[in-house]
């Protein structure tokens, strides 16, 4: 804000000039902070130098050395550093991803919740809510790890769910598929389901817009992709079958093992997401004015079309924006893992790693730039998004 | 004379007011309703008895050894032996009441600004703000004529109260500076603005905190070191200042341009504009997100445990690994989440207060 920028100049001196000194003040502040830049590199280098400590990214090529408790690629201990950077990074994704799933299910849940018409369950949302939301997400993580997993029983006496889920201190055992020979042929009966189910879908709009009759498109597309791969796999034999965990010797084998840092770490990571998420829903819900809901009654709209066409496209255009914010809180929250040992990015690349080669500026960078790369592309996207879905007002 | 009188009024009926009514309207409306409501009181029974069971009925109340926690229920004897560690960790016993007097200073010093009728509050406030943190520092630190207490021997609720208040006092003027450069009309200051702040906003703390342990000795000259909770500290504060930037922006945002406007008109300058007609007004509508953003804070001090400060929550949970107290894990966790949560909710309260409060000349 210039005040008088094209006002005509009255003193003439230069100093007065709000263009001039807008010019010798930036000047002043870039030249300031490359000095500071350049003071820090400086000493860097000095520091570097003296304590005889290479920089460059070469330790990436050594071999680590150290197991990893979970891994999603195939890992021995002879593997270079910058596998075990892309199993960090996988772990961090894993987590976030399977917290954003369960945080958006529970938050969606509880936010409608809260608006129900019923008075206890509104008040059990609001109790929820309160609770977690004001619970640092670390004491959580720490509850779930120390406090439940590490008091549940042995794999001998392992509670379990109807013989198929098995929780224990070495971690939650659930059945895996294992695909047998007829796994591909439903596969690909799956994705001649996909196909069609997408021209079916084009052909319905093309004709609803020319003739207004509808087809039921959601109903045939459900049917096409459980029905065509269920009848693919009747003639060809199941396409997987589901491997049990068994208790054998002092441990399970077989099926699909989670640890409990994992578990840990999701249900604390969901539980307190899902409070945030939860007022963002109710936010949305509210946002949509009751006179949006009488007109569409006027028109004779059914509750539920009343309720997909009219309340929940106007809810989303606002719940978006800071829903995916609170993904983004949940993605780096995740590097809350260190402090329980998950193998994530954070602990360990700029725990384990960083302890080894004793590169502390390279494996924090690296570590910060992929947060904040995932940050910046998911602003950009929501940005893209904000400019498409904004109200075009006259 | 006929007089004519009225008959009395027949009570409502009883399924239209009263209880019955109620429970009617809002728990038993229709089928799906009752559902949802047997469904909630079914919850309820599977979780309130046996939670009260163990925190108060079947709780072991006194004593002194763990071995007085006989009953079924929580020990709290282990967070009553814990006690004075978990409010003041290492600080040496006979010079706590130091610490004490501090938090009935800031009390007691702040408690007339949130009387209404104070006279001269601005300066009093100012006033406040300046003599306080030298004081705060004086007793808890020491020197002149005090014995010196390393910070390293802080620790307990104290320390997060030091770090949280500190973190927010520090990113708060920079915060605001930095909204202002990113409302700049100069763009070289903008993009320096916008990059710091969309810098700090990308990362998570942890790595911050992880940046200023190890990485920020290598950026001092040779020899200077400092306090690893200064360090810390320094952390917290560029980190919180980008919320803080943010937060502030959106009060800059609705302030209309007429504001602007009118004060370049009575030939205000730049910094007498912002800091006697903008900020002030800009600053009084963002007071909730203010508060928000020191409740986040409040919950990220316990981070602090990855570099080895022994802040409330990690004094907690090293009282809970120790021999002697082992499996009293869930009665510590269950004490800070209380702690915590008392301090974030009471905050998160206050800030909707002062939002109805502030709510002024917009409402419709």
């Amino acid at each position: 804000m210039q005040p008088n920028a094209n006002s005509p100049r009255v003193t003439g001196s230069l100093l007065t000039d709000p263009k001039f000194r807008a010019w010798i003040f930036q000047i002043l502040a870039v030249i300031a902070v490359i000095a500071a830049g350049w003071y820090l590199f400086n000493n860097t280098q000095h520091n570097l130098n003296s304590r005889g400590i290479s920089s460059g990214f070469g330790f990436l090529q050594q071999s680590a050395g150290f197991g990893i408790l979970q891994s999603l690629v195939d890992y021995t201990e002879s593997d270079s550093y910058a596998r075990v950077f892309v199993i960090g990074l996988l772990n961090t994704l894993l987590v976030s991803v399977l917290g954003i799933v369960f945080a958006t299910l529970l938050g969606f849940l509880l936010g409608v919740a809260r608006l129900s018409h019923n008075w206890l369950i509104s008040k059990l949302a609001t109790l929820y809510i309160e609770i977690f939301r004001n619970i640092p997400p670390l004491l959580q993580i720490f509850f779930w790890y120390f406090a439940v997993l590490r008091n549940v029983p042995g794999p001998r006496q392992s509670l379990d769910v109807g013989e198929t889920v098995f929780l224990n201190i070495r971690g939650l055992y659930l059945p895996s598929p294992t695909p047998t020979e007829g796994f591909w042929a439903a596969l690909a009966a799956f994705i001649v389901a996909a196909v069609i189910s997408i021209y079916i879908g084009i052909k319905a709009k093309q004709r609803r817009e020319a003739t207004g009759r509808r087809f039921p498109v959601l109903l045939t597309t459900l049917g096409l992709l459980f029905g065509l791969p269920t009848i693919v796999g009747l003639l060809f034999g199941n396409p997987f079958v589901w491997e049990m965990p068994e208790l054998k010797g002092f441990n399970f084998q077989g099926g699909f093992v989670v640890i409990p840092e994992l578990v840990a770490l999701t249900l604390a990571l969901s539980i307190y997401t899902a409070a945030f998420i939860a007022e963002i829903v109710r936010a949305g819900i509210m946002s949509v004015s009751h006179g949006q809901t009488e007109a569409a009654d006027s028109l004779g709209l059914r509750r539920g079309v009343t309720l997909r066409l009219v309340i929940i496209p106007q809810a989303l255009r606002v719940i978006i924006p800071p829903l995916t914010s609170q993904y983004l809180n949940l993605a780096k929250n995740s590097s809350l893992a260190a402090a329980i040992g998950y193998p994530d990015l954070v602990s360990l690349f700029a725990g384990t790693v960083l302890n080894q080669t004793g590169q502390a500026i390279e494996t924090i960078s690296i570590t910060m730039s992929v947060y904040l790369a995932i940050s910046l592309a998911i602003s950009l996207l929501m940005n893209s998004y904000n400019k498409r879905m904004a109200l075009v007002e006259r | 004379m006929q007089t004519h009188t009225f008959k009395p009024d027949q009570p409502p009926p009883s399924l239209s007011v009263g209880p019955i009514a109620w429970l009617r309207n809002n728990l038993f409306s229709n089928w799906f309703n009752s559902l949802l409501t047997l469904f909630a009181i079914y919850l309820l029974i599977l979780m309130v008895p046996p939670a009260l069971q163990w925190s108060i009925f079947d709780a072991n109340w006194s004593g002194t050894t763990r071995t007085d926690c006989t009953a079924e229920g929580a020990c709290w004897v282990f967070v009553q032996q814990h006690i004075s560690q978990f409010m003041y960790g290492f600080y040496p016993e006979q010079l706590r009441w130091r610490v004490d007097l501090t938090a009935w200073a800031a009390i007691l010093g702040a408690a007339p600004l949130f009387i209404p009728a104070m006279p001269r509050k601005a300066l009093y406030g100012l006033a406040y703000l300046v003599i306080y943190p030298l004081l705060a520092f004086w007793l808890l630190y020491g020197g002149f004529g005090l014995d010196i207490v390393e910070t390293s021997q802080w620790g307990g609720l104290m320390l997060t109260l030091v770090i949280a208040v500190v973190g927010i006092a520090g990113a708060m003027p920079l915060g605001i500076l930095l909204a202002l450069g990113r409302r700049s009309d100069m763009p070289a200051i903008k993009v320096l603005c916008v990059t710091f702040i969309e810098f700090w906003r990308g990362v998570p703390l942890i790595t911050v905190l992880f940046m200023s342990s190890v990485m920020l000795p290598f950026f001092l000259p040779e020899g200077m070191s400092f306090d690893k909770l200064l360090r810390a500290l320094i952390g917290i504060i560029l980190f919180q200042s980008a919320y803080m930037a943010e937060v502030v922006r959106g009060g800059l945002q609705a302030i209309p341009k007429g504001q602007y406007e009118a004060a370049a008109a009575v030939g205000l300058g730049y910094w007498r504009m912002m800091g006697l007609v903008i900020l002030p007004q800009a600053l009084k509508l963002v007071i909730p997100g203010i508060v928000n953003t020191f409740i986040a804070l409040f919950k990220d001090t316990s981070l602090v445990i990855i570099i080895g400060l022994f802040d409330l929550f990690t004094i907690i949970h090293q009282a809970t690994v120790n021999p002697q107290w082992l499996g009293f894990a869930t009665e510590g966790y269950v004490f800070a989440a209380l702690v915590f949560w008392i301090f974030c909710f009471g905050m998160s309260r206050y800030s909707m207060h002062l939002e109805r409060k502030l709510h002024t000349g917009h409402k419709r």
